[in-house]
């Protein structure tokens, strides 16, 4: 079982919402129509202009949700999912307010409230499946399959029609690269997706400030002790000198 | 009337009556409704003024209690023991209005224990979780010699005393981490945060900005409660903090020209938008204002100057973490947001029971020792031998 992908091409998709609704089926969410992702509505097929682009957790490559919730709760399988596990979940939401995409979603209006997103069907995956969404595409927009056979054929789109397609794969390097990539026949700001974000995986930038703390601990440590060992000592020796003195003038009077 | 703080101010204890019943309706809600109920958060805006508030300027200006034990018992400076006790307590007080704060805020805050046996190294939010775990336990047990001394508890005194330095140096170490950490957390929003607060040196300004507040906050609380307890101020000792205030703002200053060069982003500053005027407005309140008139020797030794000067530099660090928090973050996440009101009484109904707290400690423990006007007179420091012998005079 190897590195999955779902390769999504804006040109082909006819906004019919049916990965919408299969996905609502497959993880039995409220059936409402959505048209912003949200706690029950994992995937949509948002307008963008006369385009339409769908949304989904993009599965990075090397997930911020997944370095940054300080109990584990995320996990990245061997296919590529982020799947997150609401039994570990404190509900900080850190995830929310570091994952470059703005997908995960919350159950605001719950006691119990869980992180909400599209998990790539992993147990349909997993028996060797596609997930609902890909295989309720009627247009091919949606395509379900190996990473590098899906990032392959994105490649081999673009050089076949390269006055139909951008020259973008998004996803391929976005922030250290995703499971999910799109390719467009407009660039890919124009269909509001983020492109200031870097090739840099995020986890990375913490990573630089984590990793110096064990040497602050034992840097700062020793200085700490050191110059209290120094000052300590200084307030000995006066003590010391003065009591020297004290004794000096005792023996003088005597 | 004299020492009773709310005995003389029943305006103020009617206030803070109104507003702790207001707060508990609150926080009735949201542990009824969810938080969906009492707050304006939503899912492009999942952190609002509970975290950059109630959390972020609490660790802050709870910055105090590491400095002052650092310089007392690290560099061995005991001039400056009558002020460790309160600044301790603020600390300490401080820390556990934030995790009353955390407690409201996570989704579900029974399972904060789950920091503990499910850990992630690579996630800042472990290592913020285990400083407050680590550090608010610290702070108890440097506290607790004024409780125990009360209670006249000797043998566990003892043992409190005999740990001191250790603990010092472990507390220094923890707010080190954890004030610094805070600034890490919003290492990972480089597409979302404004470039002027998104810096590689976060965690630096976050370190040095809670030094200098810090120091701010113990000024400010000896000047208030002197006021209020009709108690002597150690003018001499807040003076030599505001000697130091404004060399640590200016290197704060110099650091940021530094920042600012090496990202190239001064062309920002004449862009017109609100996050323009927000970081000139706390440039100046943070940082320019309170280190001229600190840096003003009249000023200085005033006690209106020290006080208002740190007031100023405490309202600029608020902003400088609403800022990062809140303002700063809008833009890039595509949204607005303004605190619910009951998102702003739940915080005020924090800050009320700190204050509380504060005064009941001070009134029923030796918090401020009796002996510092002796205390205070005796401030050199350059004679340390000399101030010694006084002291095993008495």
């Amino acid at each position: 079982m190897g590195k999955k992908a779902i390769l999504i091409d804006i040109t082909k998709c006819v906004g019919c919402q049916q990965c919408a609704i299969a996905c609502k089926e497959e993880n039995n969410l409220p059936d409402i129509e959505e048209t912003k992702l949200s706690a029950t509505a994992y995937t949509v097929v948002e307008e963008r202009g006369d385009h339409y682009v769908r949304r989904l957790c993009m599965h990075c490559n090397e997930p911020t949700c997944v370095s940054v919730c300080p109990v584990g709760a995320f996990d990245k399988t061997p296919e590529g999912a982020i799947i997150y596990n609401e039994n570990k979940c404190i509900g900080c939401r850190y995830c929310m307010m570091a994952c470059p995409f703005q997908v995960p979603r919350y159950e605001w209006n719950s006691t119990t409230p869980r992180v909400q997103k599209c998990r790539m069907c992993i147990e349909r995956i997993q028996t060797g499946d596609i997930p609902a969404c890909v295989q309720a595409c009627e247009t091919g927009a949606s395509q379900f399959g190996d990473y590098y056979q899906m990032l392959q054929q994105a490649h081999q789109a673009i050089k076949n029609e390269p006055d139909k397609y951008v020259n973008h794969i998004y996803g391929e390097k976005e922030v250290g690269g995703t499971s999910v990539l799109y390719i467009s026949d407009v660039p890919f700001e124009k269909l509001g997706f983020k492109t200031n974000l870097g090739t840099m995986p995020l986890p990375d930038l913490t990573w630089e400030a984590l990793s110096k703390i064990p040497s602050v601990v034992l840097v700062g440590g020793t200085l700490l002790y050191g110059i209290w060992w120094i000052t300590n000592r200084r307030k000995e020796v006066a003590e010391f000198e003065r009591k020297i003195k004290e004794q000096e003038k005792e023996s003088k009077e005597d | 009337m004299k020492n009773s703080f709310f005995g003389k101010l029943t305006f103020w204890k009617v206030t803070a009556i109104i507003i702790l019943i207001i707060a508990a309706y609150a926080v009735i809600v949201r542990f009824t409704y969810g938080l969906g109920a009492v707050t304006n958060l939503k899912d492009e805006f999942p952190w609002g003024l509970w975290i950059g508030f109630d959390i972020l300027c609490g660790v802050g200006l709870a910055a105090g209690g590491f400095t002052l034990c650092g310089i007392v018992y690290i560099f061995n400076i005991k001039s400056f023991k009558p002020i460790v006790r309160p600044a301790v307590l603020t600390a300490f007080l401080g820390y556990l209005l934030v995790i009353a704060a955390l407690l409201i805020d996570l989704g579900r805050p029974y399972r904060i224990w789950h920091a503990i046996i499910m850990w992630n190294p690579r996630s800042v939010m472990f290592e913020v979780a285990w400083c407050v775990m680590l550090y608010t336990t610290v702070l108890a047990l440097e506290f607790s010699p004024a409780v125990l001394e009360k209670l006249r508890w000797k043998f566990p005194l003892k043992i409190i005393k005999s740990i001191t330095i250790p603990l010092v140096i472990l507390g220094v170490l923890l707010s080190t981490l954890h004030q610094s950490s805070l600034g890490s957390v919003y290492l990972i929003v480089p597409s979302k945060l404004y470039a002027f607060w998104y810096s590689p040196l976060l965690p630096v300004f976050f370190f040095l900005s809670a030094l200098t507040i810090g120091f701010a906050m113990v000024i400010i609380e000896s000047y208030l409660s002197s006021r209020a307890f009709n108690r002597q101020l150690e003018l001499p000792l807040l003076i030599r903090l505001g000697q130091v205030m404004p060399v640590l703002l200016l290197v704060q200053l110099v650091i940021k020209i530094i920042d600012f060069a090496n990202r190239g982003i001064f062309n920002l500053l004449f862009i017109p938008r609100t996050e323009t005027y927000l970081f000139y407005f706390e440039i100046l309140l943070a940082i320019i204002i309170p280190m001229l008139m600190l840096f003003n020797k009249k000023i200085r030794h005033s006690r209106a100057g020290l006080f208002y000067a740190s007031l100023i530099a405490v309202l600029g660090f608020i902003l400088n973490r609403m800022n990062v928090s809140i303002t700063g973050m809008e833009a890039g996440s595509g949204t607005s947001y303004t605190p619910h009101w009951m998102e702003f009484f739940i915080t005020l109904g924090i800050v009320t029971l700190g204050f509380i707290a504060f005064s009941y400690a001070v009134k029923y423990l030796n918090v401020f020792e009796k002996s510092s006007e002796q205390v205070v007179a005796e401030s050199s420091v350059v004679n340390l031998a000399k101030q010694l012998g006084l002291q095993v005079d008495k």
